[in-house]
């Protein structure tokens, strides 16, 4: 229960019992979003760093809403424009920004492990907002709650991941949280986006998407990330998208008040048809709004006065 | 976090709790003429079932029903900064406007006033309310604020050293007020 000053850097190494706080804190904070001023001063004079080493629209404004609606104070850092171009290590702008009085940071960087790294280094606490193609906790946390917010249980839910398991750090954050409250995962894709042995994180994989969207309670479709792939791993866009595409005649296969779930941004007719990304069951935007509730949630238990 | 205490003495049983809410009651409808523009809200977590029974005597005697809200001041506490750990953060459920209403805020217990200090806070974030009256069910003193309940089912005179138990049906399984003592 003691989330206080702890660092947030995976759903692998956080306890049920964390997740669960943080998760009915959510709850408690959504609230606050619907107001006509959405403000309160639980963390006021708070300072929230974003330290965002790749590309982001969502993850950081989403903390820089949470930390606003708050009242915290918030700097965001980017390579572009600041010392990282003149060769600055990361541990020597993280510990200058540090004796500055940032009482958090949020760290998105392209290396696995990157986040671990500067929590070792700062005194003060740690987010990880996606490191590599290790793990994204507070995106897994989000996608959590959204699920809980429709089907008010994670236990026994049979949630298919399709796509590009290999580089998504989506993926791996989501399977670590879903199994850990009890949900069934199956993963789908094409084997050279499929990493060997995903079945040892305790989920089953299938080649043919069908096979895992069959009586599924939530369908996540994963972006496939051309950034991170540096060979050919499939044909073309429009053959990935025929043979692995989220389509509605494969959504047929789910439950038939299946979740459909993205973590953004979506290329529309490669991962999934636009038809299903827009259809009723599509819950893709609800995502985007419980993951303000849910980084209100994190920032306000991790922070706080020091003893 | 939990400190022990020993209890010392019942204060009110359930009837005298009742007698109490039921006087408090007309007291709200005789100050405020009737209950027009009159709102409950309850701060979590026993003033929220304190409230709704105060609304279901208000509806006995006016015939009129009053909306009864829920508010959680855990983001307006002044000692956030001292504490070990976050205290969980409770369910804030106001389901109508605020602004020009007469709100009726009601807690259990009275005492350094922060609470209260906190909930005015929280409640002047929602709108602009016409004004705020505060029931508690216990005003035991010792205030660090300038603040004051306007009903008030008893006053007990206390040492810093004792604690005030509000027990209600709805949370502790039964209607009680016992002073205790930290051991």
């Amino acid at each position: 229960m003691a989330l206080k000053g702890k660092d947030i850097l995976s759903l692998r190494e956080m306890s049920a019992e964390d997740m669960e706080t943080i998760l009915s804190t959510a709850r408690s904070l959504k609230e606050i979003l619907s107001r006509p001023i959405k403000k309160v001063p639980t963390l006021r004079g708070k300072v929230v760093c974003t330290l965002f080493y790749e590309a982001s629209t969502r993850t950081r404004t989403s903390f820089e809403l949470a930390a606003k609606y708050m009242s915290a104070d918030t700097v965001s850092i980017a390579p572009s424009g600041s010392s990282v171009q003149k060769g600055e290590t990361l541990a020597d702008t993280a510990r200058n920004l540090e004796v500055m009085g940032v009482d958090v940071v949020i760290m998105r960087h392209s290396v696995s492990g990157s986040c671990h790294f500067l929590a070792k280094v700062l005194d003060c606490p740690v987010v990880n907002a996606g490191d590599g193609m290790h793990e994204h906790p507070t995106q897994g946390l989000l996608d959590i709650f959204t699920i809980l917010e429709y089907k008010s249980k994670i236990r026994g839910l049979k949630v298919a991941i399709l796509g590009d398991v290999f580089h998504s750090r989506v993926a791996r954050s989501n399977i670590w949280g879903l199994t850990k409250m009890g949900a069934e995962v199956a993963v789908a894709g094409p084997s050279t986006l499929l990493p060997p042995s995903i079945e040892n994180l305790g989920v089953k994989a299938f080649n043919r998407v069908e096979d895992a969207i069959e009586g599924a309670d939530v369908v996540y479709s994963l972006r496939l990330q051309l950034e991170r792939q540096t060979k050919s791993l499939f044909p073309s866009k429009r053959e990935y998208h025929d043979m692995f595409g989220l389509t509605k005649r494969r959504l047929a296969l789910a439950k038939e008040d299946a979740l459909i779930m993205h973590p953004g941004p979506m290329n529309r007719g490669v991962e999934i048809s636009t038809d299903v990304a827009d259809s009723p069951r599509s819950v893709i935007l609800d995502q985007v709004t419980s993951g303000v509730a849910v980084r209100m949630a994190i920032l306000y238990l991790i922070l706080g006065g020091r003893e | 976090m939990h400190v022990s205490t020993v209890e010392k003495a019942e204060i009110m049983d359930q009837d005298q709790i009742r007698r109490a809410l039921i006087r408090i009651a007309h007291e709200i409808v005789e100050r405020n003429k009737g209950l027009e523009d009159v709102v409950l809200v309850g701060v979590q977590r026993r003033g929220v079932p304190m409230a709704r029974r105060l609304a279901k005597y208000l509806a006995e005697i006016e015939g009129r029903e009053v909306p009864v809200g829920e508010l959680d001041i855990t983001l307006y506490r002044d000692d956030l900064t001292l504490k070990a750990d976050q205290p969980i953060v409770g369910r804030t459920h106001i389901p109508f406007d605020v602004a020009g209403k007469k709100v009726v805020l009601v807690d259990d217990v009275l005492y350094t006033g922060r609470t209260v200090r906190a909930a005015l806070d929280a409640l002047i974030d929602l709108g602009r309310p016409q004004n705020i009256q505060v029931v508690v069910m216990i005003d035991r003193g010792h205030r660090e604020l300038p603040i004051r309940a306007d009903y008030v089912g008893k006053n007990v005179p206390t040492s810093s050293k004792e604690v005030i138990h509000v027990k209600l049906t709805e949370v502790d399984g039964v209607d009680q007020v016992v002073i205790a003592e930290y051991e």
